[in-house]
């Protein structure tokens, strides 16, 4: 694309889209009895509080939000989802995949890509069961990847988690069914519809706090598979992996151990979003979770993963 | 910025898959490493060129079958507009998730193959675009290339159609022909070389040039609360919001408002959205409205214009219904009705008729409707439904039944 080009697709933010999700947010509080948002501290996830926020203005959001701390978060995020709780006045819920791992019931991965992105899942299910959560709303997007193209608003999940793509309901004009039997909850996606131009859009537009690693800065880095990664105490390193000082940002925050950076000047928002209409690479192209196999997403959602 | 939903159907093999690919690819919608894994699937698969249709088809089990078998959605977007495809598949057996994928659709594409012409579910599609009043539709005759561009074929396929399009369109409703050939591009964004007689609009051009939603917010004002907002704060003591989505119409500071089903009637204090005071508010905003007096409201009620003295209360209706469970929908079975956020109980008293929307017929002697039957039927409610005729007000209209037991949405209805 040339720069004309870019400048022209950058657009605004389509407004409907936030009154659908705003709809989604009271859908899921006034359906369920004990929901839950559950936040990562990326972008997507700092987007639905603020839905919720406007949701139920001036009332307080109803519902906590629930952070999955794997303990290899970058610190920046965590700094941030202290400091926004604070800000919202909200509830903040944090489990540790440590401590599953203390009590046996996740093992460490080993070896080179060893991450702790598929623990998470059995923190997750725990922490939903000690708090009996029967919703929790998630930033998933359906652009993301194939496997999430499919997935419902109101996505059901068994006793243990799992998704099943053929035993979704039809959900029809703007029509949610959370009705659902004991055990089983709700997996709920009030971004679906959202790209990742979207919510960069959204954020400026809403002039939203973030992170401060979405934007340019300094850090240790290595190159493993064409790709920059943080040089942190959690990453296993082989020797020929020496760490070098780069100018990166991250598209998207998970782990430490899996999130790519990229090499960006970008220290605003308008040069991040026209860093992403000239991307050559796809948003989660940089997580290399999904990049095991073709099926990599689908099958970690058969599996409960958020 | 607005948002176009496009449904697309067609049957299995007439290339659906193909030509959403080629539309986010022409539009620069595909990133390079995604290009990248299509490259390298479509060498697994034997093929020397970009299988463009493997961007689509996501699940596993279609990738062993070679076919879509859910609703899943794309996005790409213009300069003007964000475009979100809801691509359906066309088995017969998957009727119920083009009438999902459709539901929320302005614009159906359906597809016919140059070479098969008009089949089945050809009329299929075009009922459902019908009986769903989506306003327009584009059926794009694809595979021209397979029958060397000939205008003759294109434009004896319109002549079989005509007649079925007669029968199934409705006032208002823009119906469109285009040839198209998805894998070679021709006549998807670009104009077709290969076919110089054609002088219509490509089919972006035929999307980007479609206008619509102004008739929403000329529709009946209908306001259904979602949720009501007390804070109980120092700052907020008395602070009572009603907070919704507004499904048609249009609502104004000072208007004079009733609330159904109690018919208590107000008047409209603010409308308010995160601490914004707005004037007013249209169909699709996700507001909160006060009111100046104090008046017993709840989720499920809905406010309506005071001076409307046709807003419905529904308890003993006829209406269409889709049946999209397994289990056979039969009379006399106690259902949830969930129309819009409402939910109240259901009884179906009769089955008026089942339709075959192939052959345009109905019979009358009906037991039972089996999953993706299309039929009308009589039922009554507990508390009173706040819906109008479907065909009037669409945004209104519609509502799901839900099997008490399994929590299934089992099927859609259409108020006659």
């Amino acid at each position: 694309m040339t720069n004309s080009t870019i400048k022209d697709k950058i657009g605004q933010f389509p407004r409907k889209l936030e009154d659908e999700s705003i709809y989604i947010m009271r859908e899921v509080a006034a359906q369920f009895e004990r929901p839950a948002l559950l936040f990562s501290g990326g972008k997507d996830s700092i987007t639905l509080v603020r839905l919720a926020q406007k949701a139920f203005f001036p009332g307080k959001i109803p519902f906590p939000l629930v952070h999955i701390d794997t303990g290899h978060n970058f610190p920046e995020t965590i700094e941030f989802r202290d400091w926004l709780a604070k800000e919202t006045g909200a509830e903040l819920i944090v489990r540790y995949v440590q401590d599953s791992i203390d009590q046996g019931k996740a093992k460490e991965e080993t070896g080179k890509y060893a991450s702790r992105n598929i623990l998470q899942t059995v923190t997750l299910l725990d922490t939903i069961e000690e708090f009996k959560f029967d919703a929790c709303i998630g930033g998933a997007r359906r652009d993301e990847e194939k496997a999430r193209a499919k997935e419902r608003i109101f996505s059901v999940r068994d006793d243990f988690g799992q998704w099943d793509a053929k035993r979704q309901r039809p959900e029809l004009f703007d029509m949610l069914n959370g009705r659902i039997a004991v055990g089983e909850n709700v997996r709920v996606f009030p971004i679906s519809n959202w790209t990742e131009l979207d919510v960069w859009n959204y954020i400026k537009e809403e002039k939203m706090e973030i992170p401060s690693i979405y934007f340019s800065h300094q850090r240790q880095v290595i190159e493993r598979d064409g790709m920059l990664w943080a040089d942190s105490e959690y990453l296993n390193k082989e020797a020929d992996e020496i760490p070098f000082e780069a100018t990166v940002r991250f598209r998207t925050v998970g782990d430490m151990t899996c999130t790519a950076a990229v090499e960006s000047d970008a220290v605003e928002i308008d040069i991040i979003i026209e860093e992403i209409l000239s991307a050559e690479i796809s948003e989660r192209g940089a997580r290399i979770d999904d990049k095991r196999s073709e099926a990599a997403m689908e099958k970690r959602k058969q599996q409960g993963y958020f | 910025m607005d948002i176009l939903r496009i449904a697309t159907a067609g049957s299995v093999d007439d290339g659906k898959s193909t030509l959403i690919g080629r539309l986010l690819y022409e539009t620069n919608s595909i990133t390079k490493d995604k290009i990248e894994a299509l490259e390298s699937a479509s060498k697994r698969k034997g093929l020397d060129f970009l299988d463009l249709s493997l961007l689509t088809d996501g699940l596993i089990a279609e990738r062993e079958q070679g076919i879509t078998i859910d609703v899943a959605h794309i996005y790409f977007s213009t300069p003007t507009r964000k475009y979100i495809i809801a691509d359906t598949p066309g088995h017969v057996e998957y009727t119920r998730n083009m009438v999902t994928g459709a539901s929320n659709a302005k614009v159906s594409l359906i597809l016919v193959d140059a070479r098969q012409g008009v089949v089945e579910q050809t009329a299929r599609h075009l009922s459902i675009a019908a009986l769903l009043r989506i306003p327009k539709v584009i059926i794009c005759v694809n595979k021209m290339d397979l029958v060397q561009y000939d205008e003759a074929k294109f434009e004896a396929i319109k002549d079989s159609l005509s007649s079925l399009v007669a029968q199934t369109t409705f006032e208002g409703q823009e119906i469109s022909f285009l040839p198209i050939s998805s894998l070679f591009g021709q006549n998807i964004t670009q104009a077709a070389d290969k076919m110089p007689w054609y002088q219509g609009n490509t089919l972006l051009g035929e999307l980007e040039a479609f206008e619509f939603a102004e008739s929403l917010a000329h529709a009946p004002a209908r306001f259904p609360v979602q949720w009501v907002i007390r804070p109980k704060t120092e700052e907020y003591h008395d602070y009572r919001g009603y907070a919704g989505k507004i499904s048609s119409g249009t609502f104004q500071v000072g208007d004079v408002i009733k609330a159904l089903p109690t018919g208590q009637e107000s008047t409209i204090a603010s409308i308010e959205k995160f601490g914004e005071q707005l004037e007013r508010a249209v169909a699709g905003d996700s507001v909160v409205i006060t009111l100046t007096t104090d008046v017993d409201i709840s989720r499920g009620n809905s406010l309506v214009l005071a001076s409307d003295t046709q807003a419905p209360q529904l308890k003993d209706f006829a209406a269409h219904i889709c049946w999209l469970d397994h289990q056979a929908l039969s009379p006399g079975k106690t259902y949830l009705l969930q129309h819009g956020v409402n939910l109240t109980k259901a009884k179906i008293s009769q089955i008026t008729e089942r339709l075959d929307v192939v052959a345009q017929t109905s019979s009358q002697d009906v037991d039972s409707l089996k999953l993706n039957e299309i039929g009308g039927i009589q039922l009554r409610t507990a508390q009173p439904i706040m819906a109008d005729v479907y065909a009037e007000n669409p945004s209104n209209g519609a509502f799901i039944l839900i099997d008490e037991f399994s929590n299934s949405t089992v099927g859609v209805g259409f108020v006659k």
